[in-house]
């Protein structure tokens, strides 16, 4: 029998605020342990919260921004659990009134858009950071993250693959990006996600036994945690099992789950309201004001890339996956009147480059100018492309503008035809076969003699000259 | 509604409360009291009142989001039973 998954997301992005949620520490990540606190978020009798206007209107934004409808009525409600990242012993969040409802992202997969709905999307405080001593029995905390905003984003099922999860997170994160609500370091934990799975026999309506996976902190975890539960509940089926709904913690390093005590899972959080904050009444003309603050969110670009600039899908849905990457190809785009070449060069060799030296757009040492400037170079034929590569690397090594890479490393192509000829000539004496290969009709000699030519000349020749000097010389 | 033993071990089991037999005996009898007060509120008819969701009748309570200095590492501290390196010190709990 074949087997389909269930899968739905629970994204909790870390608010790019100022101050924390309830009160007016800084949200910074990192810092010295327990400086980033104070009377209210450490939790101390008698303090009272004080919601932060921008962490409704974020909240509000990324809910418009997912299609959501923003409810006019909202209060936060007491979440009630024992465990020590929480100093009071609850976290504020909100239960049956959420901020918005009723949403949607579309994703790519391999042959469709497919429509991944979002069911809600609240806003709570963070908990504190747990560190579990190796080798004593002992924890250690760290509460400067207590009380920094999240937003919860709850999907509904309708993920079906590791990979449609995959696409689902990269495009909320572009979006949360893209609307400025949430930098979604991953890294840094400021997007994290939980994922509910469970499977059926493909084509059944009738849902299977579900567990919740926690602790996934990287894309790679996310779709390997999903690609490995899924594979297990197949296999405890099949042979006979029955799944129990519990919660199932991620191993990252040896790549597979195991239980969580069924202690930690009891869970009866038992919610009231909070009574320590009034509800909120979201006016229309704050939804207004805030939907027109939208910028233009990643499909639209993606749309727009291929209408304006005739960019392929592809590239337009690469170029448009975060929020950097774009803006940098824009900025370049802007300035070049070769926009295929800046998107070949972006998707190309910036992004293998970056990948290479493990860097952030934030990190490259150059303007999107310099870009613009090493493409006009090969565009009026100064330099030709294998050599533009290597101007490339430079300008990450130094930072420095091709223009002068190129007199400094005297990286001008090579256009002198006797120059060329005489180059041709040494190659063809080295290689004495491949003049009676080519004269045997042999043509791909050509190829072979180009390229040791090109080495003779460190890259720099003219393509297209060296060509025409060889044909003509290997025809006298 | 009656509530039972088991109702009681479970309440006492999310507080975290360990009861000794009478306790739990003494508890149960003040819970059925409890509730018999609830069945008498639950027959007043609500159907055309909306849901509290605070007592008073103040909204939209916000402050603005700016800093203020947060207190210093020591005083953050200083009731603390046990700490190390700056951090709180717990019964190892996972």
């Amino acid at each position: 029998m074949n087997y389909e998954a269930v899968i739905g997301l629970e994204v909790h992005a870390e608010l790019s605020t100022k101050s924390k949620i309830y009160c007016s520490c800084t949200t910074e990540f990192g810092g010295e342990p327990n400086t980033h606190c104070c009377p209210v978020c450490t939790g101390m009798p008698g303090t009272l919260p004080a919601l932060n206007r921008k962490t409704v209107e974020y909240a509000i934004k990324a809910g418009l921004a997912t299609n959501c409808t923003i409810s006019p009525f909202t209060k936060q409600d007491r979440k009630n659990y024992f465990y020590p990242d929480l100093p009071k012993g609850y976290q504020i969040s909100q239960y049956d009134l959420p901020l918005c409802k009723d949403g949607f992202v579309e994703i790519e997969t391999e042959n469709e858009k497919k429509r991944i709905r979002i069911n809600r999307i609240h806003i709570e405080e963070d908990a504190g950071k747990l560190l579990h001593g190796e080798e004593d029995n002992n924890s250690y905390i760290d509460y400067n993250r207590t009380g920094v905003p999240l937003i919860e984003i709850v999907s509904e099922p309708d993920i079906s693959s590791a990979r449609e999860a995959k696409s689902y997170l990269e495009k909320l994160k572009a979006i949360l990006q893209f609307i400025n609500v949430s930098d979604c370091k991953m890294e840094e934990g400021s997007l994290r996600a939980d994922v509910n799975i469970s499977v059926r026999p493909k084509g059944s309506n009738h849902l299977g036994e579900r567990t919740e996976m926690k602790n996934l902190n990287s894309f790679r975890s996310v779709y390997r945690a999903i690609e490995s539960e899924i594979a297990r509940q197949i296999h405890v089926i099949k042979s006979g099992g029955k799944i129990n709904q519990e919660t199932r913690r991620w191993d990252e390093n040896k790549g597979e789950s195991y239980p969580m005590r069924s202690k930690e899972d009891a869970q009866d959080y038992r919610y009231f309201p909070e009574p320590d904050l009034p509800p909120l009444i979201i006016k229309n003309e704050l939804v207004e004001r805030l939907k027109k603050e939208l910028p233009e969110l990643p499909d639209a670009r993606k749309q727009r890339y291929v209408s304006e600039y005739g960019l392929p899908e592809y590239d337009a849905q690469v170029l448009t996956s975060s929020k950097e990457l774009s803006d940098f190809f824009e900025e370049t785009a802007k300035q070049s009147t070769n926009v295929k070449a800046v998107s070949n060069w972006i998707m190309g060799d910036m992004l293998r480059i970056l990948n290479e030296r493990n860097l952030e757009i934030v990190d490259i040492p150059f303007p999107p100018s310099y870009l613009v400037r090493l493409i006009t170079l090969i565009d009026k034929g100064v330099i030709n492309g294998s050599t533009a590569k290597n101007v490339f690397d430079l300008m990450f090594d130094t930072g420095k503008d091709p223009d002068n890479i190129v007199k400094e490393h005297g990286l001008e192509m090579l256009k002198d035809q006797s120059f060329l000829l005489e180059v041709i000539e040494k190659v063809i004496r080295d290689n004495p076969n491949s003049l009676d290969d080519y004269k045997k009709g042999q043509k791909k000699v050509i190829g072979f003699l180009v390229g040791q030519a090109m080495k003779a000349t460190k890259g720099k020749a003219d393509p297209q000259i060296l060509n025409q000097i060889l044909i003509k010389r290997l025809e006298d | 509604m009656q509530i039972t033993i088991q109702d009681i071990e479970q309440i006492a089991l999310t507080a975290q409360l360990e009861l000794t037999a009478e306790e739990k005996e003494r508890q149960l009898e003040k819970f059925n009291k409890l509730f018999q007060d609830v069945e008498v509120l639950a027959q007043v008819d609500t159907s055309e009142i909306e849901p509290l969701a605070h007592v008073q009748s103040i909204k939209n309570v916000l402050r603005e989001d700016l800093l203020q200095e947060s207190l210093s590492q020591e005083k953050v501290l200083q009731n603390a039973p046990d700490q190390e390196e700056g951090m709180f010190k717990v019964p190892k709990i996972i």
